[in-house]
């Protein structure tokens, strides 16, 4: 193939300083979807109270976290505030900014899966007498959480491509290692089209991990009488 | 606690929806200890409007609701609490879908009455066994019929051991072959002394245990007598048309 070097290919594919950046994105991931749902659920439960001191900064939250980019946010934490004299590490902004800005995100996810628990369960959960946080604990979550999965799934697979966004600020995940690489021997295809492998495998990876939590929350309502719905006539 | 008061004792309790519509306009009900008080009347009379009130399920605008003596009505009352002593059966059955039976059945008596998990599970499989239900422990509520449901949602509120039960509709959701199964087991419990307010349209169940029947109209209490007395001679011309409406085949 003319323009493409095989050898330089194979040999950013097994390159231990790629893998790493790869381990980076991959707990950059997993940290800021733990801290960002926690976060986010916390945000949920405040917009959906009946107290307007409650849900009106929630609404403001989310209103800010989502109607700016990520990338200005980012600058933000480990550029600008510094000028206030809040000074935090590349890794702090990077997770800091992440988990702000995915809880906005997972917070409206969150709080549709609470909506679609029914009323009645609340009310049964109730009249047991369940106090509102084991109404929660014990019913609503659970049953919110089997509904939010497949989005939920959806944002795990967005994060860990939005982590690239964090090597503007010079976290050193797999696109900015990458990035430095490139003065190696500006294999600049080669190196990419590796990087760009890595993070296929990494969603490929959680799709199969998503289905099997999928399966595993679906447990207590696969035997039900009712075939879950699928598109298309069967014949 | 003095005995002939009133286990569940509702006095002038006025309720809106929204600004516009009285559901429930100055009810007034006892149900003494060991009673079985059947409500009854036509769709949107307010009846399951006022049995969700008795527990607190739905608050009231004015007036009084007294549960063994305890105010549900009073801000200062811990619901919660209270609730865990009345038990209540719904329409629509309300197991919890994710929980096997067993676990909707110990769910309550653990978190709640805060017993360990033997206790709680012995006392399951005897509620189980009551109910005709012991070979299903291990299923989930969507594996059993509606029938079957209603009865594991009986058993849950018996393991709390309540002073009393509310029913909401209990059998309104089942298909016919399905009702006597539940009605059976809400029977034996009424000839155990069982206090129970029961919304239904079971007048075969009303007949049997009920010592009173209570109708209602338009939000409103309309007659509340002795059985006999509401099915041979009932005083208003309002249940004198709803009982020819259910009872004419």
């Amino acid at each position: 193939m003319k323009g493409w070097h095989w050898d330089g290919f194979f040999e950013y594919l097994t390159n231990a300083y790629l893998l790493e950046g790869a381990l980076i994105t991959l707990g950059l991931t997993i940290f800021s979807m733990i801290f960002g749902l926690m976060l986010g659920f916390v945000i949920a439960v405040m917009r959906m109270s009946k107290y307007k001191f409650l849900s009106g900064p929630a609404y403001f939250y989310t209103w800010i976290f989502r109607g700016t980019p990520l990338l200005v946010q980012l600058i933000i934490i480990y550029t600008g505030l510094p000028q206030m004299g809040i000074k935090l590490s590349v890794l702090e902004s990077t997770l800091i900014g992440l988990t702000l800005n995915e809880a906005a995100y997972l917070s409206e996810i969150v709080r549709a899966g609470i909506a679609a628990v029914p009323r009645g369960q609340v009310n049964a959960a109730r009249a047991i007498g369940m106090t509102e946080f084991q109404v929660m604990r014990y019913v609503v979550a659970p049953q919110a959480f089997r509904i939010i999965i497949p989005p939920l799934g959806n944002s795990v697979n967005g994060v860990l491509k939005t982590t690239s966004i964090a090597s503007i600020i010079s976290m050193e995940e797999l696109l900015r290692r990458t990035q430095v690489l490139i003065q190696e021997k500006f294999l600049v295809l080669e190196l990419f089209v590796v990087a760009a492998l890595y993070y296929l495998v990494m969603t490929t990876v959680w799709e199969l991990v998503q289905r099997r939590i999928e399966r595993r929350f679906g447990r207590a309502f696969e035997a039900q009488a009712s075939e879950p719905a699928s598109l298309g006539e069967q014949r | 606690m003095n005995t002939t008061a009133p286990m569940i004792e509702i006095a002038a309790v006025n309720k809106w929806y929204g600004a516009g519509f009285q559901v429930l306009k100055n009810c007034s009900l006892s149900v003494r200890r060991g009673e079985v008080v059947v409500v009854c009347g036509p769709s949107g009379s307010g009846k399951s409007t006022l049995i969700k009130c008795v527990n607190g399920l739905e608050p009231v605008n004015d007036g009084t609701i007294k549960v063994d003596g305890a105010a549900v009505t009073d801000p200062s009352t811990k619901l919660p609490s209270l609730r865990a002593k009345v038990g209540m059966v719904f329409q629509h059955f309300e197991l919890f879908p994710h929980m096997n039976v067993l676990e909707n059945l110990c769910i309550g008596q653990e978190k709640v009455l805060k017993r360990g998990a033997s206790e709680a599970r012995a006392k399951a499989q005897a509620l189980l066994e009551r109910v005709g239900m012991t070979a299903h422990s291990h299923k989930y509520p969507g594996q059993l019929s509606g029938g079957q449901q209603q009865r594991i949602a009986i058993a849950r509120a018996l393991a709390m051991d309540p002073i009393a039960m509310l029913f909401d509709e209990p059998t309104s959701a089942l298909d016919p072959e399905m009702i006597t199964e539940v009605l059976d087991v809400m029977v034996s419990l009424a000839q155990e002394g069982m206090t129970m307010m029961v919304v239904t349209h079971e007048m075969g169940f009303a007949r049997k245990v009920a010592d009173r029947v209570v109708f209602m109209d338009r939000g409103e209490i309309v007659e509340d007598t002795q059985k006999q007395r509401f099915f041979e001679d009932p005083q208003s011309d309002r249940a004198k048309l709803f009982l020819s409406k259910i009872l004419s085949h």
